[in-house]
Order: C-alpha cells, then structure tokens, then sequence
C-alpha cells in the first residue's frame, strides 16, 4: 500500500489534534520513570491511570495491531508518525509495561498463530493492558538449552494437566495469564514434542516465588506447576509446534528493539555529556577534563550512533513492511553491549558518588545509576544470551554449520 | 536514513559485476607485480572514465550527471571489495568537490569535463607530516605581482605522481596551528618548480611527495576567499573522508566474505572449521560490526547529500567505525586463514595493506573519535 505525503500529514495532523485533548500534560517526559519501574502503579497517579484507559481505547498502544481486536489499525508509516508526534508532546506508551509482556511478544504471536477464538479472547485486554502477560520459558535446568525443558501437560480428555518448573518468568507474581512452552509429546526428540499453552494464573495450581537480584529488585520469579490446568484451546499453534512459536516470540522480544517495534519512549534524562561535566568538568580547552575516559565516552556515543542509525536503515530496508528481521539478533547483541557500557561509563564518571545503595549521601540519580548497572548485566542474558545470538548469527544469517557438539 | 533506491542498488551490481570481471584483485596484483610507478593500470582508469563513473558528482553544466555521494559511494565500495586502484576518488570525488565547493566559474570550466570523462586527474594536497592536521599548514603562498608564489612541501598526496592538477592549502597569513589564514589554489601540474617523487607504500597504491620551490600561479588560482578556506576545507574534507570510508567498507566486506568462505570450506578434525563456535562466534561478531559500519558509511553519505548539519559529525564516525572494523576483519581474516594468511601467493595481505594505508589516510580513526567527541559536547 503505498501512501501520499498528503495523508500522512493528514494523519499527523489527527494524531497531534489527539494527543492535545487526551494526553495529561502532568505526566510530560516521565516515561523514564516507567522503565526503572519509580511509576510503574497506575493507581497512584489519576492522570496516568486516565492515560491508560485514553490510549487503550484508542488502540494506539498497539497502532499496528487490527482495530477489529482493539488495535489501532495504523500502517507502520502512520504508527512511526504517531511515535514522532508522542515524543514531541512529553507523551509515552505505559501500556508496554502494564500489560508486562502482553504488547511486545505474546500480542503479535498470538495474531499470527492464534485462532480466531483465542484472538477475540486474548487481543482485546492486551490492547487495552487490561491484563499482565508472563512467559514461561526457561527453567532450572533448561536455559540456554532451552528444549531440554520438562515441563509437561498431560492431555486429560477435557483440559491439560501441568506439572512442573518454569524460571524467570518476569511479573509472574502479579500476571493474570501465562504463556508457556511446556512438553506434550514425551517420546518425540527434544524439540519435537514442546507446545506453547496458555494458562490462567489465578488457580491453586499455580504458585509463584520472586527473585532477588543483585540490584535489590525482584522483576522474575519461579513459578511451580503442581497439578495446574488450562483449557484445551489453549494451545497456541500447532499441537508440538510450541518449539516454533516459542523461537518467534522471541524474534518479536528483539524485534521489540527496533525502530518499527514497540517502545515506550518518553524519557528526559540527563545525557552522558552532562553527567561528564558535572562530575568530571573541562580543562581550560573546553574538553571533559579526564582525556582517557572523554575518548572512552566518545567511543561509546560512537557505537550508540551506529547502532541507532542501523535500526534507521534496516527499518528503511524493510519498506514499511514490519516483518521480524533476520538482524534483530545482531540490535539485540549491540544494544545489550551499549546499554551496559553506558551503565558502566555513568558509574565511572561518578566516581566516589557511582557506588551507593541507599541512603545519605548519595542523591536518587546516583541511586538509580548503581540499581541501573546492576539490572543490565541481565541485558545480555535474557531473550537468548549474547552466545545464543550469536550462535543465531552464525548459522541462521551467514549460514555456517551447526557443531554437532553444541546439540 | 533511506535505502537505497532502486537506481542505485541497480549501480551497485553493475559496478560489482565490472569489478569481478574486468579489475578483479588479480589485476591489482597484475599492477603491483609489474612496478607501475603511478599506482594504478591506465586501461582501467580509462574504462571508469568510459562508464561515465568519474562523473558522478560532476554537475550536469560540466557534463557531468550530479548524482550524488550515496550514489557515488555504492561504486567506491564495489570497487574497494578488489582493491582496484584508481584515481576515481582521489579526483572523482576530492577534486570535483573541490571545485564544485571554492572553484571559480573558470576553473570549473576548464577541470571539471576532464575530471568527469577522466581525462585529467585533479587531486588534493594537504599533509605535511605524518599525522593529517590540515590547521598545521605551512607550505606559504605569498603575494608576488597579481599572482602568488609558493613554497613549501606536501606529502602522501593521493595519485600525486599521475595528477594533473592540485589543490593545494597553502598558508597565506598566521602561522601553523591557526585555522585561519589557509587558503586554497588550483596549481597546474606542469608548472615550473613543482617536482614530485614517487613514495613506495606497502599498499602499492600512487602516493608521492610533492615540492614547490618559488612555484608561481596567477590571481586566477585562488579558490574561495583569500585566507578563509578553513571551513570549505573541512567540508572538502569531510566529503573524501566519507568516500574513503566507503571504499573502506567495501575492502572490509570483502575480507568478511572471503573468511566466511574459508569457514565453509576448510575442512579440520573432520568438519568445516566455521562449525566450531570459537570461530562461528567471531563471525557473527565480525558481522555486527560491519552492519553498524555500514549504516555510518551510508548516513554520512546521505547527510553530504542532504546538506544536514550533522555532516562532521557524521563524517568522522564514518572514517572511524569504516576504519576500526576494517582493522579488525582484515586482521581477523590473517588469523582465521592460518599459515595460507602471511603468505603472497594469497589475496588476504593485500587487503591488510589497504587496510593500514586507508586508515591513515585523511585522519586515522583515533583523530576522528577525538574530533567526533568534540563535535558531541565532550
């Protein structure tokens, strides 16, 4: 479909008209905030609770998905305008991280695997963050591995019996649904016989415990199936097809990385540049005052640049067409790197003031910045580490053979 | 950023066709092999000049087709992936802009046709020392009658054994360290005092040291205004800078596609080596890289083309990320290959000697990071 510069305008136009009346100036650039998970109770803010429901009506915390489901039924030319016109207004999309992994892999997943049934049923909450999404992927003794995973459903005539362990299921303490990729076929080879089920959190069935990590959060849990059921329809794809959907899921997970994926934007913090001056200051010449680490920030912005304008080119490739791409693996390695060098530099450049915990002394950036270097070490473990990724690199784009060592 | 377009993707298998059959790196071989003095085979440089290639950036006035630096940069790639030498950047693109961003209307007129048919190579001298400092000029054009008289030295100047014509900064008031005060001439190269020498770099490509000695040009040999060609310089610069990266970027995916080949086929311990992960993951790291290189390249080019005002900025991160990944595969491409690697019967030194000289050409990647930083408010 090709469209005029005249009805994209036209679009912007709308979409700006919009924003204006629905988006409250109150909350203005505090998307940040949602990410490092300060706001994330949309209850304690009427304004951002309003926000929510406006743009969740709207569609347009899902532009792209079909409005026939509660999408906002944009093409990908309309949604990047849309995007543009939100981040010139302060504006964000909290839906991305209340409906926790509902908008960003479960949705689109569902909308191509899915039956018409389980999409009437599943796409309409999401789009509106109506509900919280967990994934069920690793567990205790199947992570990078993932398809030695034991987690099984027992087909019981009317429902699936589930009985076992999943690891790092984000939010899983406070999801409302789950989907899993669990065993259903027990004599097939290992990927042959995982099916990706869907199933209601709230049941005695299923418990959750949270996980402490280094930097004092809990975003993960272990979730136990003992007994746990789902409904028959549940099943997402084809029955033992799980092993394909599950991979696709996480091709939209890095996609999500992307300029044509969903992000939720809105952030007005201090750049690197600053911090460097404020902490570090300039030499009589004007330069930050430390030459080792000016050329090391340098190299950083640097990768930073290169990293945004390939999302830029790769998007510009695609033709508005918003098919996952065989690159996500290669954004999702660069941005897992950049992300936590510039966590590392901040700390730096902070010297002294880069390793509080809490209390006197330290202000809530400096805070924040610790918490925050700690919570990206994970950057490149989740979504398939840094060597699965590569490994993806290596013989799904440049085509090299599999070791038959690595299984 | 765009894609590219149609037209010029289009190009760009054209100019990769031509390069695989009629310059291929056995060519270049061909030319090293033989002692050519000048850098470059003359039949090929003749056979761009018939494709219309060095007339990509020539205006339509000049009988050139205005094209672009995108454009432009897809046949510098193609070309670099096999080291065909010729004077289609160092004039195709330096010595058009120079005369498309300060020439007179004269000038133009009478270099720009050559430049864009190849019939004449106009090339730009700069470096007086071994690092590229352009503020640090002294070669000195002094007011003698309605000309000027220049004296001084200029080094490692691209094809400037076989050059025509060159563009010259020289200092016309300050002293070296100043931005001011340089400025820019278009001198003959046939003129009295002028004397060149060939410089042998392991690269095999037509560098060469050229003296002035009381050279004299008329008033018609300023380009721009007196003093002022600071700033024009720099955007000169920024434009060869761009180009070279992209003549970089197509050496560095060459040497990516010849390794990734080696990885298919060498076979050790029973399996092709690329099945190992040691080496499988420092493909896919490799890859990453160039793919980040790549979108530098081309948003710099676009940003030229565009006239954007991040053009600088961009430009250093062009020459920076072309030249640290370029360093990195051709290095990685010695080791991968093993004891066939540091041989020179095989391609890959080569490449690893293009790699070395491009580098250094028109500021090595840790001037440009220093540059960039400066640009970026460190």
């Amino acid at each position: 479909m090709s469209e005029s510069n005249e009805s994209l305008e036209a679009f912007r136009a709308e979409a700006r008209a919009w924003l204006d009346e629905n988006f409250p100036k109150s909350i203005a650039g505090r998307g940040a905030e949602l990410v490092s998970g300060e706001f994330v109770d949309a209850n304690a803010n009427s304004d951002l609770k309003l926000w929510v429901e406006r743009l969740g009506n709207k569609g347009w915390g899902t532009p792209t998905w079909p409005s026939e489901y509660g999408g906002g039924g944009l093409s990908q030319l309309e949604a990047e305008v849309l995007k543009k016109e939100m981040s010139a207004a302060g504006a964000f999309n909290p839906l991305i991280v209340m409906a926790g992994m509902g908008i960003t892999m479960v949705g689109p997943t569902i909308l191509e695997y899915g039956t018409e049934a389980q999409k009437q049923k599943h796409i309409p909450p999401i789009c509106r963050a109506d509900v919280f999404w967990a994934l069920g992927y690793s567990e205790p003794n199947a992570g990078s591995d993932l398809a030695s995973l034991q987690c099984k459903a027992e087909d019981k005539g009317d429902h699936w019996l589930v009985n076992g362990q999943k690891t790092w299921t984000s939010g899983a303490d406070h999801a409302q649904w789950i989907g899993c990729l669990v065993r259903t076929d027990f004599d097939a080879p290992k990927r042959d016989g995982i099916s990706f089920l869907i199933l209601d959190m709230d049941q005695p069935g299923i418990e959750t415990r949270p996980i402490q990590l280094i930097g004092g959060a809990s975003p993960f849990c272990e979730t136990f199936f003992n007994d746990a059921v789902a409904d028959k329809s549940e099943v997402l794809g084809e029955l033992n097809a799980g092993w394909t959907v599950g991979k696709r899921l996480l091709q939209h997970e890095r996609q999500s990385q992307t300029a044509a994926g969903a992000t939720i934007g809105g952030g007005f913090k201090k750049s690197i540049q600053e911090l460097a001056e404020e902490y570090v200051g300039r030499d009589p010449q004007g330069r930050i005052a430390d030459g080792d680490l000016r050329a090391r920030i340098a190299d950083h912005l640097m990768k930073a640049k290169a990293q945004r304008l390939t999302i830029e080119r790769i998007t510009a490739e695609a033709r508005g067409n918003a098919k996952v791409s065989a690159a996500a693996s290669i954004l999702k390695n660069a941005a897992s790197a950049i992300t936590q060098e510039k966590a590392e530099l901040t700390l730096e450049i902070m010297g002294n003031s880069g390793i509080g915990w809490e209390g006197e002394g330290f202000d809530e950036a400096e805070l924040a910045a610790v918490r925050g270097w700690l919570g990206s070490k994970a950057n490149s473990i989740y979504g398939g580490s840094y060597e699965i990724q590569n490994n993806i690199i290596a013989k799904n784009i440049l085509g090299l053979p599999e070791n038959t060592q690595r299984g | 950023m765009a894609a590219l377009t149609e037209e010029q993707e289009l190009l760009k298998n054209q100019a990769k066709n031509w390069a695989n059959e009629e310059a291929p790196v056995s060519k270049f071989r061909e030319m090293r092999d033989s002692g050519n003095e000048f850098g470059f085979d003359k039949a090929t440089w003749s056979a761009i000049g018939e494709m219309g290639w060095a007339g990509v950036l020539v205006p339509e006035e000049f009988g050139g087709v205005d094209m672009g630096h995108l454009t432009f940069g897809v046949i510098l790639e193609e070309l670099g992936r096999q080291l065909t030498a010729s004077p289609l950047l160092s004039s195709g693109l330096v010595g058009a802009n120079a005369l498309v961003l300060a020439g007179t209307d004269e000038q133009k007129k009478t270099w720009l046709p050559k430049i864009g048919d190849s019939s004449a190579v106009v090339t730009l001298a700069v470096d007086e020392g071994p690092r590229h400092a352009p503020a640090n000029t002294v070669l000195a054009a002094v007011a003698s009658g309605d000309g000027f008289k220049l004296n001084g030295q200029k080094t490692h100047v691209l094809e400037g054994l076989s050059a025509d014509a060159f563009v010259v900064a020289a200092r016309t008031s300050g002293s070296a360290g100043d931005a001011d005060g340089i400025s820019l001439f278009l001198v003959e190269g046939t003129s009295k005092g002028i004397s060149r020498s060939r410089l042998q770099t392991a690269d095999s490509r037509g560098y060469a040291s050229v003296t002035f000695d009381d050279v004299e040009v008329d008033g018609g040999a300023l380009m721009g205004t007196l003093g002022q060609a600071g700033e024009t310089l720099d955007a000169l610069l920024d434009r060869a800078r761009a180009g070279m990266a992209a003549e970089m970027l197509g050496v560095a995916a060459q040497c990516f596609d010849m390794t990734l080949d080696y990885l298919k086929n060498r076979v050790q311990f029973g399996q092709v080596i690329g099945s190992f992960q040691a080496l499988g993951h420092r493909a896919a790291i490799l890859f990453t890289e160039m793919e980040m290189a790549r979108s530098c390249v081309e948003a710099a080019l676009q940003a030229i083309d565009n006239d954007a005002d991040d053009v600088a900025s961009l430009c250093s991160l062009a020459k920076c990320q072309a030249g640290t990944f370029l360093t990195h595969v051709s290095n990685e491409m010695i080791q991968i290959h093993g004891g066939i690697g540091v041989t020179d019967e095989f391609d890959a030194g080569l490449y690893l000697k293009r790699a070395r000289a491009a580098e250094a050409t028109w500021g090595n990647h840790s001037m440009h990071r220093d540059r960039f930083a400066s640009l970026n408010g460190l």
